[in-house]
C-alpha cells in the first residue's frame, strides 16, 4: 500500500525486533507447521484427477466470489460513506455481521432464505414463480458473497473515508468530477487487494462450499485436505494439498500486486466527509437498502430458528461460553501485537507474514502443531492455547490488512513532522501511531475476536474431556439429534460474537461522528 | 512480550489437574460419544462403580490422533472405531487381543475378530417423514427409479463414515452399474454434506424429504421426542451394516484394568445404556432385552457387510463411481 513506514522504524529500533519476531511466529505457525507435517509422513507426490478437479473448482468459484462481493460492494460503500442518517452507526456494524458468523451458523440462515421451504421461495410462490434451489455452485458464491459482501463494503468503505474531507470540499468548489479525481484513484489503490483477500478466503472454504454445493462437482482443495488429514490420515497427501494451496495463494498475490497502484491523496485534517455534488440520495437509500435485506434476512431467519431453543439451552452453556470468550480475547490481543508489529517493521517478509495464514488450512497447522508439541506437552493440556494461536494466526491477515493503510497514511501525513520533532521509536507509536489507528485498531480487534468465537479449529484433535467451545457443544448437540438446542446455542454464539465486534469497533470509534 | 503473552494464557486455560486416584483408565472417544448427550457419562459412572477406579475420556478424532501419538499414547482403551477404520488401526500394530468370548455378540453377522469388540451397530437406511412422503421406495433400485422431485441428502464418502458406508452399499447391490446409477440418482440428491449432522439438520428443517441415516433413528424421535411421524425406508436388496468398535491398547500400563474394561463392554450393564444414548442396536443384547421403541423398529431382512479387506479394496473404486457419477 504505497508508503513503506519510514526510515524512522528500521535501525534498532524496538519495533524492529518486535515484527521480525511476529514474523518469524507466522511462518512457524504456517510454513513451519506443514513442514512438521511433511517430515511426519513425507510428501506423497502425484495428484489425481479429483485433485485436479477440484483445484479448478476450487480457483473459478473463487474468482467468480471475490469479484461478485466486491462488485457490489462498491456502490454500497458509496452510499454509506456520503449519507448520514439516523442508526447509521449501528447498520455498519450489523451489515458486518456475516463476515464473523461462524459457517456452521451461517448456513441456517442461509437455507432458511434461500433453501426449498425459504421465505424467498415462499415469496416467488405467491407471485406464481417457480421454486429455485440453492443448491449447488452458485449456492456456493451465494454464500461466499454473503460471507465476504461485507469485508469488501467495510475495506472499500475504509478506503473512502480516507480521503480526506477537504478534497471533496475542494472538487466541489471547483466543480471538478469526484469519481475520477478522488474516488477512482482510491479504487485502484483498494479493489485489488479486497479482492485478494476475498479470493484467498474462498479458496481455503471447506464446509460451506459442501454443503451448499449440491454434490462432487464442487469439491475444494481444502476439503481434499480434510479428507486427507481426518478420513484417510493420508499426511503426505495433505501436505502436498497444501503446498498447492499456498501455490494458489502466491500467484493471486503477485497478480493483485501488478494490479495495484499507490495511495496518493495526501493528509487531510480528519473532518466527517461531507459530500457536495447534488443527487443520488434515492439511488443510495436503495442500495443500502438491498444490501441490507440480502445481509439481514439471513440474521433474521438464525433469530427465528433459534428463539424456540433459546428456552431449553443445555447446562454446559456458559462454561462453554466463557471458554470461547477467553480463546477470543487471548486471539484478539495476539493477533493486534503481531498485526502492529508487523505494520510497524513494513517490508517483504511482513508483508509475506501477513498473507501466509490466508492460505494456511487450520486443520494442517493443527496437525502440524500436534507433532511439534506431542514430545513436550500433553495436548490435552494445550487444547485451548493451540486453539488461541491458530486463531490469532488465521485472523491475522484482516488485521493487518486493516492496519498496514491506517499506518502508512498517518506516517505519510505527520511522519516527517513527527521525525522532526525528534518523536522516534517507542515515543512516536505511543503520541503519534496507537491515537491515529484507533479506529482501525478496534475494528481489527472486533473482526478477531469474533472471528475466533465461530471457529472450530483444531480442537478435534486436541481436545481433552469435554472442555467444549461454543461452536463444538452446537456440534455436539446436532450430532447427538438435537437440532432445535443447537439452533438456541447458534443463535447465542451469533449474538456473543456480534456483541465481541460491536464492543471493540465501538471502543475504536468512540470519538467519531458516525 | 509474545511468550508473556502465551505463558499467561496458558496458566489461565490450563486443564485443572485429574483428581488423584489409585488407578485411572485412560478412554480415547469421538466427542459425541463422551459428550453429555451420548452414552459416555453413564458408561463411566457404571464402571467406575465396579472397578474402583477414575475412568477418564480424551474427545477427539479417534484414529488421527494414535496414528500420530504412536506408542507414547497415555490411552489404555479406544473405543467408537468405526469399522470402515479397522484396517487402518489393525495396520498400527497399536492393539492388543480383546480377550472377550465373541459368543455373547448379538449381531445379524458372525464376528471372530480378535482385536476391534463391537460394542454397537445400526442399518444404513433412507429415513423420511411418513405423513409427507407418499411413495416410499421399497428397494434400492426404486429409490433410484423414484420421480426427479425426490428430495435426498447424503453424506460425503470422502468425509464422512456413512457416505462411505452408502457408496460400499451401493457398490454391492448394483456392482458395476454402480456409477450409471448415481448418474440416475444424481438429479434427486439435493446436496451432499460433510458430516451426518448437517444432513439430518436439512432433513428436519424440511429441505429434504428422504435423508441417509441409521434404521434406529425413528427410535430418538419416538422416544425423546414422542414422535411417530419418522420412518426408515427398507429395502429388499438389504442394508448396510455400520459397526462400532472399542480395542485395548498393548502399551496400557494397567493391563487388567483395560481388559476388566474390555469385558464391561460386553455384559449388560454396558449393553443396556447404549440403545437410548447411542441411539443404535446394542452389539451383546438379545433382541427381546432391547427397550420399547427399539424392538418395534421396521428391520430390514438381510444385512449387507463387508469384511475389512475387501471394503478396503472396494473404497477408491467405489468413491470414484459415485465422483464420475454424480458429476455427470
Amino acid at each position: 500500500m504505497g508508503a513503506a513506514p519510514s526510515a524512522q522504524w528500521r535501525g534498532d529500533n524496538p519495533t524492529r525486533w518486535a515484527g521480525g519476531l511476529a514474523a518469524g511466529l507466522v511462518l512457524a505457525l504456517t510454513l513451519g507447521t506443514l513442514g512438521a507435517v511433511a517430515w511426519r509422513a513425507g510428501f506423497a507426490l502425484g495428484l489425481g484427477p479429483a485433485d485436479l478437479s477440484a483445484i479448478w473448482f476450487t480457483t473459478w468459484q473463487a474468482a467468480l466470489s471475490a469479484a461478485l462481493s466486491v462488485a457490489l460492494a462498491v456502490p454500497v460503500a458509496r452510499a454509506l460513506a456520503r449519507r448520514r442518517f439516523p442508526g447509521r452507526g449501528a447498520l455498519v456494524t450489523l451489515l458486518g455481521a456475516p463476515f464473523i458468523l461462524p459457517v456452521i451458523v451461517a448456513v441456517i440462515g442461509l437455507i432458511g432464505v434461500f433453501g426449498r421451504g425459504g421465505i424467498l421461495n415462499d415469496a416467488l410462490a405467491l407471485v406464481g414463480l417457480g421454486p429455485v434451489s440453492v443448491y449447488g455452485w452458485h449456492g456456493v458464491v451465494l454464500a461466499h458473497v454473503f460471507f465476504n459482501l461485507p469485508l469488501a463494503v467495510r475495506l472499500i468503505l475504509q478506503g473512502w473515508l480516507s480521503i480526506p474531507a477537504e478534497r471533496f470540499r475542494l472538487a466541489a468548489s471547483l466543480g471538478a468530477p469526484v469519481g475520477r479525481l478522488l474516488e477512482w484513484p482510491m479504487l485502484r489503490a483498494v479493489a485489488p487487494g479486497a479482492f485478494a483477500v476475498i479470493f484467498l478466503i474462498c479458496l481455503t472454504s471447506f464446509a460451506v462450499a459442501l454443503t451448499l454445493g449440491g454434490g462432487p462437482r464442487a469439491t475444494t482443495v481444502e476439503l481434499a485436505i480434510y479428507q486427507a488429514v481426518r478420513f484417510e490420515f493420508d499426511l503426505g497427501r495433505a501436505a502436498v494439498l497444501a503446498m498447492v494451496q499456498f501455490g494458489l495463494c502466491a500467484a493471486a498475490a503477485l497478480m493483485v500486486r501488478a494490479a495495484g497502484a499507490p495511495d496518493a491523496l495526501g493528509a487531510g485534517l480528519d473532518r466527517v466527509v461531507e459530500r457536495f455534488e447534488p443527487g443520488g440520495r434515492r439511488r443510495d437509500a436503495m442500495v443500502v437498502a438491498l444490501a441490507a435485506l440480502f445481509l439481514m434476512a439471513p440474521l433474521a431467519m438464525i433469530v427465528a430458528r433459534g428463539a424456540p431453543g433459546l428456552l431449553d439451552l443445555p447446562a454446559g452453556l456458559w462454561g462453554a461460553a466463557l471458554r470461547s470468550i477467553a480463546v477470543a480475547l487471548g486471539a484478539t490481543a495476539l493477533t493486534l501485537v503481531m498485526a502492529l508489529a508487523l505494520a510497524l517493521r513494513g517490508g517483504a517478509l511482513a508483508r509475506l507474514a501477513m498473507l501466509l495464514p490466508l492460505a494456511a488450512s487450520s486443520l494442517v497447522m493443527g496437525t502440524g502443531l500436534f507433532v511439534l508439541l506431542y514430545p513436550v506437552v500433553a495436548p490435552r493440556d494445550a487444547a485451548l492455547v493451540v486453539t488461541g494461536l491458530v486463531n490469532a494466526t488465521m485472523a491475522l491477515p484482516f488485521a493487518a490488512r486493516v492496519l498496514v493503510p491506517a499506518l502508512a497514511q498517518a506516517e505519510a501525513a505527520y511522519g516527517r513532522l513527527a521525525t522532526s520533532l525528534g518523536l522516534v521509536g517507542w515515543a512516536r507509536l505511543r503520541w503519534l501511531i496507537l491515537p491515529r489507528l484507533r479506529r482501525p485498531l478496534g475494528f481489527a480487534a472486533g473482526l478477531t475476536a469474533a472471528l475466533s468465537m465461530g471457529d472450530l479449529g483444531v480442537i478435534a484433535l486436541f481436545a481433552g474431556d469435554g472442555e467444549a467451545t461454543l461452536p463444538l457443544l452446537m456440534v455436539r448437540l446436532m450430532s447427538a439429534y438435537r437440532m432445535e438446542q443447537a439452533a438456541g446455542v447458534a443463535l447465542v454464539l451469533l449474538a456473543l460474537s456480534l456483541a465481541l465486534f460491536w464492543i471493540f469497533d465501538r471502543g475504536g470509534r468512540v470519538d467519531a461522528a458516525s | 512480550m509474545h511468550h508473556r503473552l502465551i505463558a499467561g494464557l496458558a496458566l489461565s486455560l490450563a486443564a485443572l489437574p485429574a483428581i488423584a486416584q489409585d488407578k485411572t483408565l485412560t478412554v480415547y472417544a469421538p466427542d459425541y460419544f463422551a459428550s453429555e448427550w451420548g452414552p459416555g457419562p453413564a458408561i463411566k459412572q457404571a464402571f467406575e462403580a465396579r472397578c474402583g477406579c477414575t475412568l477418564h475420556y480424551q474427545t477427539g478424532d479417534l484414529l488421527p490422533r494414535l496414528l500420530l501419538e504412536g506408542e507414547r499414547t497415555e490411552a489404555d482403551v479406544a473405543i467408537g472405531f468405526d469399522s470402515t477404520e479397522i484396517k487402518k488401526a489393525r495396520e498400527t500394530g497399536l492393539f492388543a487381543p480383546h480377550g472377550v468370548d465373541t459368543a455373547a455378540l448379538t449381531l445379524p453377522i458372525d464376528w471372530d475378530d480378535e482385536v476391534f469388540l463391537p460394542f454397537d451397530w445400526s442399518y444404513l437406511a433412507f429415513v423420511y417423514d411418513n405423513e409427507a412422503l407418499e411413495d416410499v421406495p421399497g428397494s434400492f433400485a426404486e429409490l433410484v427409479a423414484a420421480p426427479d422431485d425426490l428430495r435426498i441428502a447424503i453424506q460425503d464418502p470422502r468425509s464422512s463414515v456413512s457416505g462411505l458406508s452408502l457408496v460400499l452399499w451401493a457398490e454391492e447391490v448394483f456392482g458395476d452399474e454402480a456409477e450409471a446409477k448415481w448418474t440416475e440418482l444424481a438429479p434427486k440428491i439435493t446436496t451432499v454434506t460433510p458430516g451426518w449432522s448437517e444432513a439430518y439438520g436439512l432433513f428436519t428443517e424440511g429441505e429434504v424429504d428422504m435423508v441417509l441415516s441409521y434404521t434406529t433413528s425413528p427410535a430418538y424421535h419416538a422416544i425423546a421426542e414422542t414422535d411417530d411421524t419418522v420412518s426408515a425406508a427398507i429395502f429388499d436388496e438389504g442394508h448396510y451394516m455400520t459397526i462400532e468398535l472399542a480395542a485395548q491398547l498393548k502399551g496400557t500400563d494397567d493391563a487388567d484394568l483395560a481388559q476388566q474394561f474390555m469385558d464391561f463392554v460386553v455384559s449388560p450393564d454396558f449393553q443396556s445404556l447404549i440403545p437410548t444414548s447411542n441411539w443404535s442396536y446394542p452389539a451383546a443384547l438379545p433382541e427381546a432385552e432391547w427397550p420399547e421403541g427399539f424392538r418395534e423398529l421396521d428391520m430390514p431382512e438381510k444385512a449387507i457387510w463387508l469384511p475389512e479387506d475387501e471394503a478396503d479394496a472396494l473404497r477408491a473404486p467405489a468413491i470414484e463411481a459415485w465422483r464420475q457419477g454424480m458429476s455427470r
